[in-house]
């Protein structure tokens, strides 16, 4: 069963076409990797699953429910988390207490309950050092690890993460694609969208190619990546 | 071989909470005797900065915590003192009552009121509760029943029969004014008492945790599960609530109204602003020391008429400009002392050293 289906979503911003007749579904515990040019819409597609922005027409379903109209909040409650692409820390609260918030909202429960597993999640990510410094003080690679960590902590069944491995290096780009295995490995479902092919077709089973907000391709990577329309739009990209 | 589990515990008291609370407790009982100690003029005096306090508690958690900036607060403090006025005038009511009932009413008022600002973004919303306070303020002063344009004051014989005068003339041989003095001061403390203590256990609650992450990051919070809209709303209506029973309170003591008074922006918003701003915006101990500021200030400067506010507008904005985060902020980024600590700190682990983490905001 699908644990998210779109049909038919499209969004304009004005004149611009930022999503146009999107159809795709992703399985439970299923990993999609999403990939397209700068200002493919890819994370608007994001804003749309989420509930950040509504769609001018369409339907999205998340774990068989229709949540088209739902709020962020509660599509976050049943079991979506997701990552920024420019990082929205809470800057005036610590690292921990970034995890903390997420922990107890985005699983209904109490902070003494959580915040074992969040202090987990931290060491999970590597942040565990900075627990307890303000998320303000952060470098942009902490930051983009703590949008990781703190979609973790929601305890999410379908997570969205949204260009966390552009600017590592080589050994932190392998630690992370070995994150985000493992967290996959649980059963979790995951869309990623990313630049960093390599790191992308080592955890996806899928990937979808979006070009000015149209599908143009789904299916399995090295099909993608095989197909003449995808390497007219990533001629001069390196693959 | 064992197997190491590494053991997490989550601390937010610090070692200068207990000290501080006895301190606290030696304070408030101090407080209370007051009244046998001074001169009714220091009463006075002291139930201003009371009252004052508890207005910038209010204003600090919508602004501070709910990033809920409000310029229009003087519309519950004198929407509160016409509800009291009406309830004492109109239909006999003790004066004591009538400012719960008013604080009742202000929260009603919020309601209708938070359908239209809460609307607005960013510096609209500011201006939307100045012009809610506006209009309120011209409904009021139409009202001919309680003195229209002019104001009126409070019966003679309402604010000398009020509960609990009678008995403090008889047990402490007070005269009925000194009486009344004292009981307002007693109810601005307890008012206080109550408030702090209020704000305290709500930034100390799951729901202040929520709440810091969507001063911080609405969009943010939204997406990891928080009601933004609900907790902004919750906090409106408390600080309505409080706000308009502070601003009965404040009428009680002050027995007469106009609508130009009740509703001063600058009285009760502008000080306002200026006293946690320079005590410290999104701390509970900022406006503390910030009213403390204000009232020296004001004593200082009250000969230079207008000056006065200019002088008031340069302090506030050079420690906008040199302490953005208060008087407070530099004490405690300094010393790292927290009276109030909200802090969840991690501990355990690796992480067993002591960092200094500066209070919420
Ligand atoms: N809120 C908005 N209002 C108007 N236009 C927007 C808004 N958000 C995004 N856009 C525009 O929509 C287009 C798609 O943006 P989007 O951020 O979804 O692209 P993207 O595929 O994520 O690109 P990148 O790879 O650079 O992250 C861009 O042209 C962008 O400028
Ligand atoms: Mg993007």
């Amino acid at each position: 069963m699908a644990i998210l289906r779109l049909e038919e979503v499209s969004k304009k911003f004005g004149a611009l076409t930022v999503a146009e007749q999107i159809c795709f579904a992703v399985g439970e515990g299923e990993a999609l990797g999403i990939i397209g040019p700068n200002g493919a819409g890819k994370s608007t597609l994001f804003n749309l699953i989420n509930g950040n922005i509504a769609p001018d027409s369409g339907t999205i379903h998340f774990c068989g429910a229709d949540v088209t109209r739902v709020p962020p909040m509660a599509r976050c409650l049943s079991g979506m988390g997701r990552t920024f692409q420019i990082p929205q820390p809470f800057e005036r609260l610590t690292v921990f207490e970034n995890l903390l918030v997420a922990g107890a909202f985005g699983t209904r429960r109490q902070e003494s309950e959580v915040s074992d597993r969040c202090a987990e999640i931290l060491v999970d990510t590597g942040l565990i050092d900075k627990a307890n410094v303000l998320a303000g003080g952060l470098t942009l690679l902490q930051r983009k690890r703590l949008e990781l960590a703190r979609a973790l902590a929601t305890e999410p069944k379908l997570l969205l993460l949204d260009e966390i491995a552009g600017g590592l290096t080589e050994g932190e780009c392998r630690s992370l694609v070995a994150t985000i295995r493992a967290i996959h490995a649980k059963g979790v479902a995951v869309i990623w969208i990313e630049h960093v092919l390599h790191a992308l077709n080592s955890v996806v089973e899928r990937l979808l190619v979006l070009h000015f907000g149209k599908v143009i391709g789904i299916g399995k990577p090295d099909e993608i990546m095989a197909s003449r329309e995808v390497r007219e739009i990533y001629l001069g990209i390196e693959i | 071989m064992s197997l190491v589990v590494p053991s997490w515990q989550v601390e937010t008291r610090n070692k200068t909470s207990v000290p501080f609370g006895l301190a606290a407790l030696a304070a408030f009982l101090l407080a209370f005797a007051i009244p046998f100690l001074v001169s009714r003029g220091v009463v006075q005096d002291l139930f201003f900065i009371l009252t004052m306090l508890v207005l910038a508690q209010n204003w600090n958690l919508l602004a501070g915590y709910a990033g809920l900036i409000s310029v229009g607060q003087q519309a519950f403090v004198g929407f509160g003192a016409y509800a009291m006025f009406a309830c004492v005038i109109l239909l006999g009511v003790d004066p004591i009552a009538a400012v719960l009932i008013a604080g009742v009413l202000s929260m009603l008022l919020a309601i209708p009121t938070a359908f239209f600002t809460f609307r607005l973004q960013g510096p609209y919303f500011a201006i939307g509760t100045w012009v809610i306070a506006e209009v309120v303020r011209l409904l009021l002063a139409q009202w001919k029943a309680l003195g229209g344009g002019t104001g009126t004051s409070l019966p003679r014989d309402a604010t000398r029969d009020m509960i609990g005068v009678g008995v403090m003339r008889d047990v402490f041989g007070m005269k009925a004014s000194e009486a009344g003095d004292a009981l307002t001061y007693w109810l601005a403390l307890i008012l206080l008492v109550l408030t702090v203590g209020f704000v305290y256990r709500l930034l100390r609650s799951k729901q202040g945790l929520g709440l810091a992450a969507v001063r911080d990051n609405e969009q943010a919070a939204r997406a990891v599960g928080v009601n933004a809209r609900r907790m902004k709303a919750l906090v409106y209506l408390a600080a309505s609530f409080i706000t308009g029973v502070a601003g009965a309170l404040i009428y009680v003591q002050k027995a007469r109204i106009s609508p130009d008074a009740a509703f001063s922006v600058i009285d009760w918003t502008a000080y306002v602003i200026f006293i946690v701003v320079i005590g410290g915006i999104g701390t509970v101990e900022g406006p503390i020391v910030g009213v403390i500021l204000f009232f020296f200030l004001q004593n200082l400067l009250a000969g230079y008429g207008s000056w006065y506010l200019l002088m008031l507008g340069l302090i506030g904005i050079l420690v906008m400009l040199f302490a953005p985060r208060g008087l407070w902020g530099l004490v405690s980024d300094r010393t790292g002392i927290q009276l109030f600590p909200v802090r969840r700190l991690l501990r355990g682990g690796s992480l067993n050293q002591v960092h200094k983490g500066g209070p919420h905001g």
